[in-house]
């Protein structure tokens, strides 16, 4: 199921410092690339930026020539109904498979659908994709994300 | 006989002193101490070559890594039953620098030290206020017993608690101030905040300052911040610990040089260097039994003046440290070696990241932080995982030093961006300085 369903996900590590996240996006902009989904785990002196986008080769060249430190994983979506217990339905099967989830975030699509995006263990992703497929829970194909 | 007598000899006397001890210093390292006896061998050199003064230059240096190397008493002269005290410093890679005393080797650093303190004249009914390091590092014991066998009242307060320290200084009525230069300055601003007035509030007359380079400012701004006058205090344990040489009222370092011979050479060459010039100094013991030293090489530079000085004093004078001639600093009274570092990050990392070490004063405390870059090979896209290293990094540093550094984790090239060029190390207190703080 990786094959078919892991998203590349790129993270960059950021120091925090005044201006950085704007020469960051301004690199991906210059590229033509879009973001598609992104989150910001922070601490007090650095942060680390996830970001999914529409072509991750050519994100991850262009931040790494502009001098960034970059990390390529995979992480998993699904599509839930936007609606309450739908993000709910989704942990719990983790949580019953005890499988931990390292973080998740979300984007509502528009419409009725909200998308999720898993970051669980490596060696736990084959594995929480096929319960939650089990468990009639949509996973997402990459397709969405970096299709045009 | 005062115990600063020696400081007024003539010359000759000086010389003749100098010239009976040193011979008997080489040949008792030659017979009883197998590394100078093998150095000596490989240099086709014997104790007994040594007809003047000057024919020193024809022996082997002796360097901190021979010191390492002979962990911990190799270099000892004398069997282990004659030892009555054992101070060392901290290690560059786990291996720290070992020195050791006879009873004899004690008389003699009590006995400098009490010269060093008698610069300032101190005697009974003198309180000392002695916050130097009690413990390994020999300025805390050192100072301790100089003011003790001058009859003054010696508070060991060691260091840290400076508000403690204030109170004691204040109700004890201290006279004399010991302690690193940065600390009288922090200790003068902190009884400041707390409404205090250190020239008024305090008896303090002197201090003694050493243990790290002070400049020609921050020396002023203690003096001035205490109404004291500052008397400087320079010294290595490989040689005693501080009693080496000691500034006079006149603020000119006098070396003992009965005890310790100095000599100036050229770092690259290690050619002597006639009198007055620049170089790098180095001293041999001449009085000393447990750990004699020959023609050690102190990376300190400075000059030697041999004229006499205005204070009657007849004994050689040095100048102030400009620099050293490694890469060693001097934090808060610590040395500290790049290569420490390095070695720490390679430990905990299992690869050398790329990294700077950053010294910057807060206030007037020395801050040394270690700024590491956070590559691709240490990144793994999870900030516990970072965060772990930073606090790692940190414990380790911590234990390694003996002094608490801070890491930050950095982007790559930042420090390229933000300092010009690529260095391991970036002291901002040389920058200040230079830019008359």
């Amino acid at each position: 199921m990786r094959s078919q369903y892991a998203i590349k996900q790129l993270s960059v590590f950021l120091e925090n410092r005044k201006g950085r996240l704007k020469e960051l996006t301004e690199t991906l902009y210059q590229a033509g690339v879009n973001i598609r989904a992104l989150a910001l785990a922070e601490s007090a002196e650095f942060g680390i930026l996830r970001l999914v986008v529409d072509n991750p080769e050519k994100a991850r060249s262009v931040l790494s020539s502009a001098g960034f430190t970059v990390k390529e994983q995979d992480v998993f979506a699904v599509e839930v109904e936007d609606k309450p217990g739908g993000f709910y339905q989704v942990v719990k099967i983790l949580s019953e498979a005890d499988i931990n989830v390292d973080y998740t975030y979300a984007f509502v699509g528009g419409g009725e659908r909200a998308v999720l995006i898993f970051k669980v263990p490596d060696e736990d992703l084959e594995r929480a994709m096929e319960i939650l497929s089990a468990g009639g829970i949509k996973l997402v194909e990459p397709l969405f994300f970096y299709g045009a | 006989m005062r115990p600063n007598a020696k400081d007024y000899l003539s010359r000759e006397e000086f010389e003749a002193l100098q010239l009976r001890r040193l011979r008997e210093t080489l040949g008792r390292v030659y017979h009883l101490v197998p590394f100078y006896r093998e150095k000596f061998d490989q240099a086709g050199v014997r104790p007994d070559d040594l007809t003047s003064l000057e024919d020193l230059k024809r022996f082997p240096f002796t360097v901190k890594q021979d010191l390492r190397d002979h962990y911990p008493f190799g270099l000892l002269a004398v069997p282990m039953e004659q030892v009555v005290r054992i101070h060392s410093s901290s290690g560059t890679t786990g291996k720290p620098t070992v020195v050791a005393y006879t009873e004899h080797d004690m008389r003699v650093w009590t006995e400098v030290m009490m010269r060093t303190m008698l610069m300032a004249g101190v005697g009974p009914g003198d309180v000392v206020h002695n916050a130097y390091g009690y413990g390994l590092f020999t300025g805390g014991l050192g100072f301790h017993y100089g003011a003790e066998a001058l009859g003054a009242a010696v508070v060991p307060s060691s260091v840290g608690f400076t508000k403690r320290q204030l109170m004691l200084m204040r109700d004890f009525g201290a006279t004399i101030l010991c302690c690193t230069p940065s600390y009288a300055l922090h200790l003068a601003e902190v009884a400041q905040e707390e409404g205090l007035d250190p020239r008024k509030d305090f008896k303090l007359r002197a201090g003694f300052f050493g243990a790290e380079p002070a400049s020609e400012g921050l020396r002023r701004a203690v003096a001035e911040a205490w109404g004291i006058k500052y008397f400087e205090a320079y010294g290595l344990s490989e040689i005693i610990g501080p009693g080496v040489a000691a500034s006079c009222e006149y603020g000119e370092l006098h070396i003992f040089e009965d005890h310790f011979y100095p000599e100036i050479i050229d770092p690259e060459t290690g050619e002597v260097l006639p009198e007055g010039q620049e170089g790098e100094l180095v001293f041999t013991t001449l009085t000393k039994q447990a750990l004699p030293l020959i023609r050690y090489r102190t990376r300190d530079i400075s000059r030697l003046y041999r004229e006499p000085c205005r204070c009657g004093r007849t004994i050689i004078r040095m100048g102030r440290v400009v620099g050293r001639s490694d890469d060693m600093l001097i934090v808060s009274g610590v040395n500290v070696f790049p290569s420490q570092v390095e070695h720490v990050l390679t430990k905990v990392e299992g690869l050398t990241p790329n990294y700077v070490i950053v010294v910057d004063k807060k206030g007037v405390l020395d801050v040394l932080e270690v700024w590491v870059e956070v590559d691709e090979r240490i990144f793994t896209g999870d900030l516990g995982t970072l965060e772990n290293l930073k606090h790692k990094l940190e414990e380790e540093l911590a234990n390694h030093l003996f002094l608490r550094a801070r890491v930050k984790l950095v982007e790559p090239k930042t420090l390229e961006r933000s300092m010009g060029k690529a260095k391991r190390v970036i002291d901002r207190r040389e920058l200040e300085e230079k830019l008359g703080r």
